[in-house]
C-alpha cells in the first residue's frame, strides 16, 4: 500500500522523532510512505482562533499539496488535526464560496486516518507486540487526547495498542475522559484556568506511578509534558507511534528527568 | 394584536427568511412495554424505595387495615370526595376524615389553614410510570384538588395494580392534561445542598405507596 | 435595546444578565484563587456526573431521546411564530391571558403593573432563568415590592450577603454546608441559634421559614420548562415542592416563559420529561412535574398570567448556526461535565447563563460586541464533553467556533482598529502554512533556537501574549532539523505519480471490522496493567 504522511505543522517542526516513527511503523509492515512536500498545517489554529479567512489558503494547500500525489491513504500521527480535516476544511471552503474545494477536502478527509485507526481498522493490527515487534519495558500511562476520543470516536484504540507491546506496565489514570486545559490558543488566552486543568492532569498522572504518559497528540502531550518538567517531574511524555516503533533490537531510550519530548536528542 | 406582539412575531420571521426546513421528528423511542406485569411492579417498587418512599401491596381486603395503620392512633385525615370508602378505617374518638369537596369557591373544601392543621391526606391515582418511578394525580374525583396532596405533611397514595406501566409514553396515553396534572417520584426532596439528597423539603415528607391488588 | 444591522435581517439584542461583565480570563483568574469555591465545584460537578453517567446511561434508547428531542426543536425553531400563536389561542381560551414582551425591561414593566393591579407589596416566587435573566427581583424591589425566592438554593442566594447564582440548577453550588449553616443562622428570624450544616436540618430550617409565606401570599411568579402549543398546557418540574406551592396556593400566577421555550405536542412532552431530569439532578425522574392547562375553577390561581419574551432570542433565531443555542432546555449538564466550569465557577461568565451554554447563548442574546461577552466563546479548550453531554445535541464547540469567527469578523471590520498580538500571530501563521516551501525555510531557522533554550534544553519565560503559556509549562527545546527538511536529504527522489491500481480502503475496512474489538482484547490479555492508585474518587 502507498500511504501518504501528513506530518501535521507541529510534529514537523517540533517533534519530527514522531512522524520518523511513523515512517518506520508503516514500512516495517512492508508499505511504501510517501511525504508530499507541499504540506504545512490543517488550518485548525486558525479556525479555532476564529481566524476563518485567513484559513482558507491553508486548507487550499492542503488539499492542493496531498492531490499532487497518488497514494491510498493518508495518515496522521494525531487524532485533531484529522478531525479537523473532516469537520472543518469543508466549512472554511464553503464560506469562502469554494464548493469544489469544500468537495475535495472532504474526499482528502475521507480517506486520511488517524495513526491507530489505520493500523487496526485498515490494517487490521491488534497486537503490536506480535505484528510490529514492538517492545518497551516501562511503566506507562496514556492520556485520551479529546478530538481523538469525540470527534474521531477512537476509543481505547490507541491505549489497546500500547497494552499489547512487549514489557509495557500499564496503569489508566483516574479521568481518562478529562481534558488535559490545552485547547490551542486557549492555553494561552485562557491561561490560569488552562493552567489549573493541566496542574490537575498532571497531579492524576503522577499518582498512577508511571515512568511515561503516551497519547496520540503531541500538542496534548506538550501541554502535559511541559507542565511535568515545570514541576520537575520525572514522568515523560512519548507519543505512541514512538513507543509502538521501539522493539528489542532498536529500543526507544527514556532519559533521565526532566527531558521532553521534544528536541533533538 | 398588540405592537409588541406583532413585532415579536416580524423578528421570528425575520429571523427565518432562510427558510429552515427540518426532517419530521424521528421517534424510535421506547413506547411499548416488553416486559411482564410482574416485572413492570417490580421495577416501580423498586424505584420508589429508592426514592425513600414506603411501599406496601394490599388487596380490597386488608387496604382499610393498611391505612388505619400508616395514619396511626391518632389523626385528622383528608380525603377527596370520590375516593372508596370501603378502603377507609372507621373513625374513631382520635381518628376523624374530612372530606374535601375539591372546589375551595364553593362550600365543603377545607381552607389551607385547615389543610396546615390536618396530619395526612389519602388519595387514589391515575397511572404510575414504573421506569422512572413516578405517580401521576390528574385531577379526579378520587385524587382531589392540587392543594390537599401537597400541604399536609403525609401523603397516603393508592396505587391500583392495573394502572401501573412502564414506560412514560404510555403514562402519558391514559392523563388527560384539560386538567392540571402532578407527577410525584417520591417525597419532596432537595439536593441544593452539596448535591446530597434530602428527602422532606416543602411538600409532604412522607409519602406512602400502597399497590392494590 | 441595541441594534445591529448584518445586512439582512435586522437582529435585536436583549437586556438584562446577559453581558460578561469584564473579560472572562481576568474573572475566572481571580475566581481559581479560591480554594474553598474549587473545592466546592470539584465535589459538586464531579457527583452530579457520576450520577447523571448512571441514570443516561440505564436507558437502552437515550440516543434515540436525544435525536428525537433535537428534531422536535429544530421542528420548533422553524415554526416558533406559528406555535405561539397556537399556544396563545389555547391558553386564552382556557382564561389565561397572553402578554408579549420584546426586552427584559418590557417583561418587568408587565409583571409590576400584574403585581401592582393585585394591591400586594410581596410575592413568592419559583427559580426561574427568564426572571433571572430580566432582573425581575432587583426591579421591583426599586418598585417597592419583595420578591421572596422559595427555591431552597435560591434562598440561600438571595440571603447571602450580596451572593448570586452561579449555576442554573443549583445556584448556590459554590457554597458548602459550613457556609450555609452560617447564613441560616444569621438571616433566618427565630432559627435555632444551634442549627447544625446538617442538610436535612437546614431544609427543615427553610420549611420553617417559608410555610407561613406559601399560605398567606397572594401572588407567585414563575418560570416554566415547556408550553405546550396544541392544549395551552404549562409545565413546571421541580423537586421541593415550593414549586407547587407557588403554582397552587395563590390567587395569581404570572409565569415568564422565553418565547423558545414552546413544544408542538403533549407527545412531544414525553421526551422531554425523558431527557430534562436525567440530564439535570441526574435523577430518573424529579419528586414533583406539575402541568396547567389555563384556568381551573376551585383549584389553584384563578388569574393566570404569560409573559413571552424575546429579550434576543430572534436574534440568536437568525444566526443559521448558532440558533441551536435556543435548544437548550436549562439542564445544566453541559456545565457539570465542562472542565473550565468546574474550575473557573459560574460567576465569571457574568451572565444569568454560566457554563458552555452561558458561552454559546451570552453573546447571541445580548450581542457578541457588547460589554465583555466577545470573551465567552474563547472560555472553552473545545473538548466536546458538553456536546456528548447535551440532552438535545447542541454542538456548543461547533458554535463556540462559530461565535470566535464572528468575533474576529467584526474586529476586522472596524477598520481604524490596531492589529493585536493574535492578529500578527495568525497573520504570520498563515503566511507560513500557505507553503510548503515556505515552512522548509523557515524550518531552516530551528538550530537558532537553541540560543534561546540555554543549557536546560527548555524555554520557561516568553514574553507577551503567549508568556500565558509558560507561567504554568516549560516548552520544549526545538529540533535542530525538520522532520521535512531531514525527510529531504533522506529521500530526494520519491515520485509523486505512480501507475497501478489503488487498494480499496473501504472493503479492507469492512473486512477488519472485527479488528476493534479483537486488539481490545489482546489488550486485556496481553497487559500486565497495574491497578490503578486508590483515591477517595475511585470508586
Amino acid at each position: 500500500m502507498r500511504i501518504a504522511l501528513f506530518s501535521t505543522c507541529i510534529v514537523d517542526g517540533m517533534y519530527p522523532k514522531v512522524a520518523k516513527a511513523t515512517v518506520d511503523i508503516l514500512e516495517r509492515l512492508g508499505h511504501e510512505v510517501v511525504y508530499p512536500q507541499g504540506q504545512t498545517c490543517c488550518s485548525q489554529m486558525h479556525v479555532n482562533s476564529g481566524y476563518f479567512d485567513d484559513a482558507y489558503p491553508i486548507v487550499k494547500n492542503h488539499v492542493e499539496s496531498f492531490e499532487e500525489w497518488d497514494f491510498d491513504v493518508a495518515v496522521a500521527p494525531s487524532g485533531s488535526c484529522v478531525a479537523s480535516l473532516g469537520h472543518q476544511q469543508p466549512m472554511i471552503a464553503e464560506r469562502k464560496g469554494d464548493d469544489d474545494l469544500a468537495r475535495r477536502a472532504n474526499q482528502l478527509a475521507s480517506r486520511t486516518f488517524e495513526l491507530s485507526e489505520l493500523l487496526i481498522d485498515v490494517l487490521g493490527i491488534t497486537n503490536a507486540a506480535e505484528q510490529l515487534d514492538s517492545y518497551f519495558p516501562e511503566h506507562v500511562t496514556y492520556h485520551s487526547s479529546c478530538h481523538g476520543m469525540r470527534l474521531l470516536g477512537l476509543g481505547t484504540r490507541q491505549s489497546d495498542l500500547v497494552r499489547t507491546v512487549e514489557g509495557i506496565q500499564y496503569t489508566q489514570v483516574e479521568g481518562l475522559d478529562q481534558c488535559c486545559g490545552f485547547g490551542g490558543t486557549f492555553s494561552f488566552k485562557n491561561a490560569d484556568t488552562s493552567g489549573a486543568m493541566v496542574e490537575d492532569k498532571v497531579a492524576n498522572i503522577e499518582k498512577t506511578g508511571a515512568s511515561v504518559c503516551t497519547g496520540g497528540d503531541v500538542s496534548c502531550l506538550m501541554n502535559i509534558g511541559g507542565a511535568l518538567s515545570r514541576k520537575n517531574s520525572d514522568v515523560q511524555t512519548i507519543h505512541f507511534a514512538e513507543i509502538l516503533a521501539s522493539t528489542k533490537e532498536n529500543p526507544l531510550k527514556v532519559n533521565g528527568p526532566v527531558s521532553l519530548t521534544g528536541g533533538s536528542k | 394584536m398588540s405592537d409588541a406582539k406583532a413585532e415579536i412575531l416580524g423578528r421570528i420571521r425575520s429571523s427565518l427568511s432562510d427558510h429552515p426546513q427540518p426532517a419530521e421528528p424521528i421517534r424510535n423511542y421506547r413506547k411499548v412495554s416488553d416486559k411482564s406485569q410482574a416485572e413492570v411492579l417490580e421495577m416501580l417498587i423498586d424505584r420508589l424505595v429508592d426514592y425513600k418512599a414506603n411501599v406496601f401491596e394490599e388487596t380490597e381486603e386488608t387496604i382499610a387495615q393498611r391505612i388505619a395503620e400508616q395514619l396511626g392512633k391518632s389523626s385528622r385525615y383528608v380525603v377527596p370526595t370520590g375516593l372508596k370508602n370501603e378502603w377507609l378505617p372507621e373513625d374513631t374518638a382520635a381518628r376523624t376524615r374530612m372530606v374535601d369537596s375539591g372546589n375551595d369557591q364553593k362550600s365543603g373544601a377545607l381552607s389551607l389553614r385547615e389543610l396546615d392543621a390536618v396530619d395526612a391526606v389519602v388519595t387514589s391515582s391515575t397511572v404510575s410510570c414504573a421506569e422512572t418511578g413516578t405517580i401521576f394525580l390528574t385531577s379526579q374525583e378520587d385524587e382531589g384538588r392540587r392543594a390537599i396532596t401537597l400541604v399536609p405533611d403525609h401523603h397516603i397514595c393508592v396505587v391500583p395494580l392495573d394502572t401501573v406501566v412502564e414506560l412514560i409514553p404510555e403514562s402519558m396515553r391514559r392523563v388527560d392534561f384539560n386538567k392540571p396534572v402532578t407527577m410525584i417520584s417520591g417525597p419532596s426532596a432537595t439536593s441544593d445542598i452539596e448535591l446530597i439528597r434530602v428527602e422532606g423539603v416543602h411538600g409532604p415528607r412522607t409519602l406512602d405507596v400502597i399497590i392494590l391488588k | 435595546m441595541s441594534v445591529t444591522q448584518l445586512g439582512m435581517p435586522q437582529v435585536r439584542h436583549g437586556v438584562g444578565n446577559i453581558f460578561e461583565t469584564e473579560p472572562f480570563p481576568k474573572y475566572a483568574e481571580r475566581e481559581l484563587k479560591n480554594e474553598q469555591l474549587r473545592a466546592n465545584l470539584g465535589f459538586a460537578t464531579h457527583k452530579i456526573r457520576d450520577k447523571r453517567a448512571a441514570v443516561t446511561g440505564e436507558l437502552p434508547d437515550w440516543q434515540d431521546l436525544r435525536t428525537a428531542g433535537s428534531m422536535i426543536k429544530q421542528k420548533v425553531m422553524a415554526n416558533l411564530d406559528t406555535y405561539l400563536e397556537e399556544f396563545e389561542r389555547n391558553f386564552t381560551a382556557r382564561g389565561g391571558h397572553v402578554h408579549w414582551a420584546r426586552d427584559a425591561h418590557e417583561a418587568n414593566e408587565i409583571a409590576l403593573k400584574l403585581i401592582q393591579a393585585e394591591g400586594v407589596d410581596e410575592i413568592i416566587k419559583i427559580k426561574s432563568m427568564a426572571t433571572a435573566e430580566s432582573g425581575l427581583n432587583e426591579y421591583l424591589e426599586e418598585n417597592g415590592i419583595n420578591a421572596i425566592e422559595t427555591d431552597l438554593a435560591e434562598e440561600i442566594v438571595q440571603l447571602g450577603d450580596n451572593d448570586r447564582p452561579s449555576h442554573i440548577l443549583v445556584p448556590a453550588i459554590h457554597r458548602n454546608r459550613t457556609e450555609i449553616r452560617d447564613i441560616f443562622r444569621k438571616k433566618i428570624e427565630g432559627v435555632d441559634p444551634n442549627l447544625s450544616d446538617d442538610p436535612a436540618e437546614l431544609a427543615e430550617a427553610s420549611r420553617f421559614r417559608l410555610r407561613e409565606k406559601f399560605l398567606s401570599t397572594k401572588v407567585a411568579v414563575s418560570g416554566v420548562n415547556f408550553g405546550i402549543a396544541e392544549t395551552g398546557t404549562m409545565t413546571i418540574v421541580e423537586s421541593e415542592g415550593n414549586g407547587r406551592m407557588c403554582l397552587t396556593l395563590p390567587e395569581t400566577l404570572i409565569t415568564f416563559m422565553g418565547i423558545e421555550k414552546i413544544l408542538p405536542t403533549v407527545e412531544d412532552y414525553e421526551v422531554f420529561l425523558q431527557l430534562l431530569p436525567r440530564s439535570s439532578t441526574g435523577e430518573r425522574m424529579n419528586p414533583y412535574t406539575s402541568t396547567w392547562t389555563g384556568v381551573t375553577p376551585g383549584d389553584g390561581p384563578q388569574n393566570l398570567h404569560v409573559i413571552l419574551m424575546d429579550n434576543g432570542r430572534t436574534a440568536a433565531l437568525a444566526d443559521e448556526v448558532g440558533r441551536q443555542a435556543l435548544h437548550c432546555i436549562r439542564c445544566s449538564a453541559c456545565m457539570n461535565v465542562c472542565p473550565v466550569y468546574e474550575r473557573a465557577g459560574g460567576h465569571a461568565y457574568g451572565s444569568t447563563y454560566p457554563g458552555p451554554i452561558g458561552a454559546i447563548l451570552s453573546p447571541q442574546l445580548g450581542g457578541i460586541e457588547n460589554e465583555f461577552n466577545s470573551t465567552l466563546p474563547y472560555a472553552s479548550s473545545l473538548c466536546g464533553a458538553c456536546y456528548d453531554a447535551c440532552p438535545v445535541k447542541i454542538n456548543i464547540p461547533e458554535v463556540l467556533v462559530h461565535l470566535r469567527g464572528k468575533d474576529i469578523d467584526a474586529k476586522k471590520a472596524k477598520k481604524k482598529q490596531i492589529p493585536t498580538q493574535m492578529d500578527g500571530l495568525m497573520f504570520g501563521a498563515k503566511k507560513l502554512f500557505s507553503s510548503g516551501k515556505l515552512m522548509a525555510l523557515a524550518e531552516k531557522g530551528l538550530p537558532m533556537s537553541k540560543l534561546v533554550t540555554g543549557k536546560d534544553h527548555k524555554i520557561s519565560k516568553l514574553p507577551g501574549l503567549v508568556g500565558g503559556w509558560t507561567d504554568y509549562r516549560d516548552i520544549p527545546e526545538p529540533p535542530a532539523q525538520s522532520f521535512r527538511n531531514w525527510y529531504k536529504k533522506e529521500r530526494p527522489s520519491e515520485t509523486k505519480r505512480v501507475a497501478g491500481e489503488r487498494v480499496d480502503i473501504d472493503a479492507l475496512i469492512a473486512q477488519n471490522k472485527n479488528k476493534v474489538a479483537e486488539a481490545h482484547a489482546a489488550a486485556e490479555v496481553a497487559a500486565t496493567d497495574k491497578p490503578a492508585p486508590k483515591t477517595e474518587e475511585t470508586k
